[in-house]
């Protein structure tokens, strides 16, 4: 009997011993992308590769969960107090990194240095008047007009301390005019549940568990990552070959020819799920006569009559089977189901029928087809110059002779922005995850104020659908969700676009590592379990 | 020999400010640095602020005269992309490169000379027939496809040998090295010959033909008529006088390594000056751009120079040329 319970005892003790060494066991994830985040600053660049690493170290009001629907994060509840005051109470007992307390004043002001001019956060708090601290732990945040999703766009702006930025000199994001670098270009202070140990830019940025986070309370985050190691490598090969080798432990971007080599590779697995990215075509609607076309004197692409050729003309399975492996979720819609306002009924495309095609074009007095140079990037969407080039081939097959003129995404961007372009190819994320912000770029008539139709570049224009967009702006509930969905009908109506699929992004790793595929491509090692 | 440096110098000045011009009017074409910085969401109003902001609402020469008034001063601004100062980026990033090169440079040197006076001397053995053959793969494949290789063979297979980065770096004043640690000297390796290799059979086969002419001369008969040992002949008379266009080329692609070190340094994630270029050019980094382009120019100057100046080490009928004033 006796010895029986020292065995146990003996085993507990072992087993307790075991648990213990393997709390402290380091568990490192040397991960790497293709880029490397520019700044550490958090209001500076609203671009994925800054946001993948500095949101492991701040952390946002609201956060998201792997399904990215919301979550409380530094404030614990919000609601709307009044239409235009939203009212937030912040979480107790929380910390920056360097030990000051968070408080509604940080609050007041990150969201102030969110409105600054050089952020480039604005499209987040655009429709913010000011934030009042209304006790140590509550915060009103007033809003120019109603805004019922406000807290879809407070998960993507991140809280900072105000001693901290004041004292270095950073109340405000970077500005391009300063000879000096910025404090905060290279360090950080957040709340969140990693430190930023050290950083060498395009070389090594290294972030250890800071075991004070308020979040590891919480059941979700079961995460025991102790050390993130994150390591860029541009070249796709390298970043391939140094998975293979043991050197790396996970690739966020793989490419998409080496993903059998990876799924077969031993120790490797590929995690798929879709990105909150769609691609489509977007015709230049505006002008009277195309800038790159041999039509003289009109423009084909004011008739729907050829825009619906056009879209039939695409063999969308074909791109999804040959060009993308496989690797793309093809859609009749403007975004993915992950957004606020997707309606199935609407994600409907036209069918594949190069005869109808063929019969539309010389209905609108096109018999022979005509000419058009279709603008594309080479390397900004996945296999992106690949689509454009089958598309290309696709039209001339019925007749619309197509030139393609694809380019790196710096001359791409450049061009479009100045609207020099008949018929162009853009891939759309939607950081908000709710579709006023699509409608809003994509599709309203530009008319200068903040984000109404900044991406719009066929200068689609539509006053019934500009009616709908600013109804969405202040709707909420039941009607707001109403008229999307109507605006969603007009969309495939209208055809101002030719959808063609939601991006899929694998994420290549580890067979060891644990960790929700979540599809605003960004790595939450909160939740990552390695074993 | 100082008036010599001096008109050397003056001579440089017209070819840096082409070379500035050039560069600078390259980068119109580039993109628009501008539509990057702004990210997906702005208005009219934001953006012309910020071209302001750059200055490039200004005529193109009044540009380029502000840029090359700061860039006499070594200011170069700040990057577009990293907000930082661009000369603290390039001065972070430069030893990475120099070592690079320099090892890539030792190698083809070390190796391609004793190869081509080998195959210079033993023209029929089997081993000469090899390394002309190996030679041939030297120059005909492209750089990144002899990286990839390498990485695939001694990296994925063998697992010898890092296949990216650095490794761990010591840092001595404003320099890092990465001879210190064993880490940073492994990762050199397959950089270094991918970066070096084609040095190595270019120099191998100018040694060679040099050394196949120097042979048939008449004081190599001389020297053998006098009995002295092959070795000495060999050495002592043949390969010296092979020099001079070895110096020549062997400087000029010191220049061109560092300077295109680029594909290298791209398939290596080698952290240096040519990685730091390649990125500027994907983000339209016009400070960088420019002040990279300025100082490959100005590298490309200095060897030249000092090539010129081994001429007189190396060959005396050119001292007593210009000490005799023909």
């Amino acid at each position: 009997m006796l010895r029986r319970m020292l065995c146990r005892a003996a085993v507990v003790a072992a087993l307790g011993l075991g648990l213990g060494a393997a709390a402290a066991e380091a568990r490192t994830v040397r991960w790497s992308a293709s880029g490397d985040p520019n700044t550490m600053d958090p209001h500076s660049q609203n671009v994925g590769t800054v946001t993948m690493v500095l949101q492991q170290i701040y952390d946002p009001l609201i956060s998201r969960k792997p399904d990215l629907s919301l979550e409380p994060g530094l404030a614990t509840e919000w609601r709307q107090v009044e239409p235009s005051r939203w009212r937030f109470t912040l979480r107790q007992g929380v910390r920056f990194h360097e030990g000051e307390a968070f408080t509604s004043d940080d609050v007041v002001f990150s969201i102030t240095r969110a409105l600054q001019p050089t952020s480039n956060f604005g499209i987040f708090v655009d429709t913010i008047d000011r934030a009042e601290a209304v006790d140590a732990h509550t915060v009103d945040i007033i809003t120019k007009a109603p805004d019922p999703i406000l807290p879809n766009k407070l998960a993507s702006v991140f809280m900072m301390s105000r001693s901290w930025s004041e004292r270095n000199n950073a109340a405000r994001p970077q500005n391009t005019r300063q000879r000096e670098e910025m404090h905060t270009v290279r360090n950080t202070n957040g709340t969140g549940a990693f430190r930023l140990q050290s950083r060498e830019p395009d070389v090594r940025t290294v972030l250890v568990r800071n075991n004070d986070w308020w979040g590891w309370r919480e059941p979700q985050n079961r995460g025991n990552v102790t050390e993130i190691v994150y390591r860029p490598i541009a070249s796709d090969a390298t970043r391939v070959a140094a998975l293979l080798s043991g050197e790396i432990d996970f690739v966020l971007d793989p490419p998409l020819q080496d993903l059998n080599r990876l799924r077969n590779a031993q120790g490797l697995r590929v995690l798929e799920g879709p990105e909150v990215r769609t691609l489509f075509i977007a015709f230049d609607t505006y002008r009277d006569e195309l800038l790159y076309s041999d039509v003289r004197g009109r423009n084909p692409f004011r008739d729907l009559r050829v825009r619906q050729a056009l879209y039939q003309a695409i063999d969308i399975q074909a791109i999804h089977r040959t060009t993308m492996r496989g690797q793309s979720v093809v859609t009749g819609t403007l975004f993915p189901e992950q957004v606020q306002g997707y309606a199935r009924e609407e994600d409907v495309r036209l069918p594949f029928d190069a005869n109808r095609a063929r019969a539309l074009l010389a209905e609108a007095g096109f018999p022979n087809g005509f000419e058009v140079t279709l603008d594309c990037s080479n390397n900004r969407y996945i296999n992106d110059e690949q689509i454009c080039q089958a598309i290309a081939a696709m039209w001339t097959r019925i007749g619309v002779r197509t030139r393609l003129n694809a380019m790196p995404l710096g001359p791409f961007f450049a061009k479009i922005q100045r609207d020099d372009t008949s018929v162009y190819m853009l891939g759309w994320g939607v950081p908000t995850l709710d579709a006023l912000y699509s409608f809003q770029s994509l599709l309203a008539t530009r008319n200068g104020a903040q984000g109404d139709g900044i991406w719009n570049y066929g200068r689609y224009s539509n006053p019934a659908m500009d009616a709908l967009i600013q109804r969405m702006k202040v709707e909420t509930g039941d009607q707001r969700q109403a008229t999307i969905r109507e605006a969603l009908r007009l969309y495939r109506q209208d055809l101002p676009h030719i959808p063609l699929h939601h991006q899929m992004i694998p994420w290549a790793l580890r067979a060891n590592i644990q960790m929700p595929h979540t599809a605003n491509n960004q790595p939450y090692f909160r939740w990552a379990v390695v074993n | 020999m100082f008036a010599f440096i001096v008109s050397r110098i003056l001579q440089a000045l017209p070819v840096m400010l082409t070379v500035s011009l050039i560069s600078f009017a390259m980068f119109a074409y580039v993109g628009d640095p501008v539509a990057i910085m702004l990210g997906q969401d702005f208005t009219e109003a934001q953006r012309q602020a910020l071209v302001q902001q750059l200055g490039l609402d200004q005529p193109f020469f009044v540009q380029f005269a502000t840029f090359l008034g700061n860039a006499v001063q070594g200011e170069f601004g700040l990057s577009y992309r990293l907000s930082r100062p661009v000369a603290e980026l390039i001065a972070e990033r430069a030893p990475a490169t120099l070592e690079l090169a320099l090892c890539a440079a030792f190698i083809a040197l070390a190796v391609g000379v004793p190869m081509g006076v080998y195959t210079g001397l033993y023209r029929h053995s089997w081993l000469s027939r090899f390394f002309l053959t190996f030679s041939l793969i030297g120059v005909s494949l492209p750089t990144f496809l002899i990286g990839i290789l390498l990485i695939l063979t001694f990296s994925v297979w063998l697992g010898w040998l890092p296949s990216f980065g650095r490794g761990d770096v010591a840092r001595l004043g404003w320099w890092s090295t990465g001879f210190l640690s064993w880490s940073g000297i492994k990762a050199l390796i397959l950089p270094a010959i991918t970066l070096g290799l084609f040095q190595l059979t270019l120099i191998m086969r100018l040694v060679r033909s040099e050394m196949l002419e120097v042979l048939r001369t008449d004081y190599i008969k001389f020297a053998r008529a006098r009995g002295l040992p092959n070795r000495m002949v060999h050495f002592g008379h043949a390969l010296k006088n092979t020099l001079v266009p070895v110096i020549t080329i062997a400087g000029l692609q010191l220049g061109a390594i560092i300077a295109f070190a680029i594909v290298t340094e791209t398939v290596f994630q080698w952290p240096g000056m040519g990685l730091l270029f390649i990125q500027s050019v994907g983000a339209a980094d016009i400070p960088v751009m420019a002040a990279y382009l300025m100082l490959i120019a100005a590298v490309f100057v200095t060897i030249n120079l000092i090539v010129d100046l081994l001429y007189y080490a190396v060959d005396p009928r050119l001292r007593i040329g210009r000490g005799g004033g023909h």
